[in-house]
């Protein structure tokens, strides 16, 4: 059946008006949530009035600039890009696997990104850095940790310049079982105050968000995921299968190289500032699917805002619900998102099936 | 990793506290054998907070905790409005700790130890933060004294002690050198019957067996991962050690025990006490 609205051809099913809508809607939720974001907090500072403060020309309490500039505004920005890198990732890599349960530790990234961390709380003692280097040593050798292993894995997955998509998904298990087992090498070596340190740091936070590491890790998150929505059309046409995208013109192998950089950038240096937080990459692009559809043209750029917003609103209930002390965010987005999910499956299970 | 640099804090915070004329007002103790101590001053009513390991007395519980002391929230740390935080060595993230050295709120990092001259230290760094040396010297000079007098006895040197701080399925868990445990169970006079690792390691059956430990020492119920003294005694390497065939597990609190502060002396007498006792 066709319906001929405004010249434009619709066919049967087609959800992109649906999905064009759910992006301004989308975008007002992440708006509202970072405004929340900004004005809540343990220390109940206004920011109402420190904004009415500044457009009459009185100069900030000390504390409130802190709160507000240093504490809130970098947290807030830091978990609008992380949540974005995790979900558009996970969006990416499962419409490049062509299956439902791909999220970003598919391909190495957090058990890569869970050595690096492991590595440079344990032996990161034993250099004698200096004192403005030792903050920083975590969230690079996470990153690095994660960009080796997800690069290696393209690597063994790559022969005579074609990439197989099933060897990526055998060795990347592979791959995440041996740096397991190393990191299950140093987490026995690791003292005490080490062995908390980590397992905090694998519950994820974004409480160490500050300028300084915004500076370097937002240009890595950012322009990866500018050049997500060019895979778009590739990654739906790539769902006819392989050699069928091949036939309609899709230059398949530069689309998995594509996707694959992007990832292991945008998410391994999401992951190097905030530490292991769960089950954004795999569930955000589904309740968009089952919303809008799987038109990857419109899912990628929703699943930016919806994963921004997830996340920033998590970050929030971290911050406020045992205030004066917090929460780990990974734990919030697992307790609530989990049940979620599972409600949406069972509700749409006569009409879609994953 | 970061010690130079929290010491470093610790050091400029704690110079520039001394030469602000006010004593602090409302204060933040992260670290329960600070809490103890600030307790033991008689300077309870100065905490504004605490953290999730200030266990003892009971009545500080009541005060709102700002977690773990590795992982403070510098927004959670500025809701109670502090003049001053005193912290167990370690204290962080070290982005918390710019933030606080931004609003200038001073932060004294108390060394920590295992010995009688760690107690002691601990005593006079929180006095002197406290604005009050002379009270410190005093309390620090009683407190010794108890430690001395509790660590007198000798009839324990023969005595073989292994610290479990936990059992998960067969894997016991076991204090090594470089402990609290090892720490107090020195001082009580007796022997941590396992050597050769460094801090909380699990510890093979047959290293337990080695170990041949005449009483297994634990903390008491009310830790996460309770395990009956049935339990462990039914654990096959504990059963076959000197400790499991004459069934003696002795339990004491875990902050009383491994907390290294005013309650020190004390602890020492209970854990030599139970150990004369399941000498049997």
């Amino acid at each position: 059946m066709v319906d001929n609205t405004g010249g434009a051809v619709r066919l049967d099913g087609d959800r992109s008006v649906t999905a064009r809508r759910l992006s301004w809607l989308l975008a007002f939720l992440l708006f509202a949530s970072v405004i929340a974001g900004l004005a809540t907090g343990a220390a109940g500072t206004s920011l109402w009035q420190a904004m009415a403060d500044l457009v009459n020309g009185r100069s900030l309490a000390l504390r409130d600039r802190v709160v507000l500039w240093e504490i809130r505004a970098p947290r807030v920005l830091m978990g609008c890009l992380v949540g974005a890198a995790l979900a558009v990732s996970g969006a990416a890599l499962q419409g490049l696997f062509r299956n439902p349960l791909a999220d970003p530790g598919i391909v190495g990234v957090s058990a890569g990104a869970s050595l690096g961390a492991v590595s440079a709380i344990v032996l990161g003692g034993a250099l004698a850095f200096n004192a403005g280097f030792a903050a920083w040593l975590v969230p690079i050798s996470a990153f690095i940790g994660a960009w080796v292993t997800t690069i290696l894995l393209y690597r063994i997955a790559t022969r005579r310049g074609r990439t197989s998509v099933a060897t990526m998904l055998l060795a990347g298990i592979a791959l995440t079982a041996m740096a397991m087992s190393l990191t299950g090498i140093l987490v026995y070596m690791a003292d005490d105050a080490q062995l908390r340190d980590f397992t905090f740091w694998s519950m994820g936070s974004l409480a160490g968000s500050n300028w300084s590491k915004m500076a370097v890790a937002a240009p890595i998150i950012v322009f990866p995921l500018l050049l997500t929505p060019l895979l778009a059309t590739g990654l739906n046409g790539l769902s006819l299968g392989e050699a069928a995208a091949g036939h309609i013109g899709i230059r398949v192998q530069q689309l998995k190289a594509g996707a694959v950089l992007i990832v292991a950038a945008s998410t391994g240096a999401a992951v190097a500032v905030s530490g292991g937080i769960g089950f954004v990459g795999i569930v955000v692009p589904h309740l968009l699917r089952l919303v809008s559809g799987p038109d990857h043209r419109y899912l990628i750029v929703n699943s930016a805002l919806l994963g921004a917003t997830l996340l920033v609103s998590a970050d929030l209930i971290s911050r406020v619900i045992i205030a004066p002390s917090e929460l780990p965010i990974g734990i919030i987005t697992a307790v609530i998102g989990a049940p979620f999910f599972l409600w949406i499956l069972l509700r749409q299970r006569g009409v879609v099936d994953l | 990793m970061m010690r130079p640099y929290i010491y470093a804090l610790g050091f400029v915070f704690l110079a520039s506290g001394a030469l602000s004329a006010e004593p602090a007002q409302r204060i933040v103790s992260a670290g329960g054998s600070i809490t103890e101590i600030i307790y033991a001053l008689g300077q309870e009513h100065r905490l504004v907070a605490r953290d999730s390991t200030s266990n003892h007395p009971a009545e500080v519980s009541e005060l709102p905790s700002v977690g773990y002391v590795r992982r403070l929230s510098a927004e959670g740390l500025l809701s109670v409005n502090p003049d001053l935080i005193l912290t167990e060595e370690g204290a962080g993230p070290p982005e918390t700790l710019e933030v606080l050295a931004e609003t200038q709120i001073p932060l004294v990092s108390v060394p920590m130890g295992h010995d009688r001259e760690a107690v002691i230290t601990k005593i006079r760094t929180v006095a002197i933060a406290l604005d009050m040396p002379e009270e410190g010297e005093e309390l620090a000079a009683r407190i010794g004294a108890a430690i001395d007098a509790a660590s007198e006895q000798s009839d324990l040197a023969e005595k073989r002690v292994l610290f479990v701080l936990s059992i998960q399925g067969a894997r016991v868990l076991a204090g090594g050198s470089n402990t609290a445990s090892q720490g107090i169970i020195e001082m009580a006079g007796a022997i941590n019957a396992v050597e050769g690792f460094e801090g909380y390691k699990p510890l093979g059956d047959e290293a337990i067996i080695t170990a041949a430990p005449d009483v297994i020492l634990m903390m008491d119920a009310g830790t996460a991962m309770y395990v009956t003294d049935e339990e462990v005694l039914s654990h096959p390497a504990i059963a076959a050690t000197p400790a499991g065939q004459n069934k003696r597990v002795l339990r004491m609190d875990g902050m009383l025990l491994l907390g290294f502060s005013v309650r020190t002396g004390q602890a020492i007498i209970d854990l030599a006490a139970g150990l004369r006792g399941a000498n049997g």
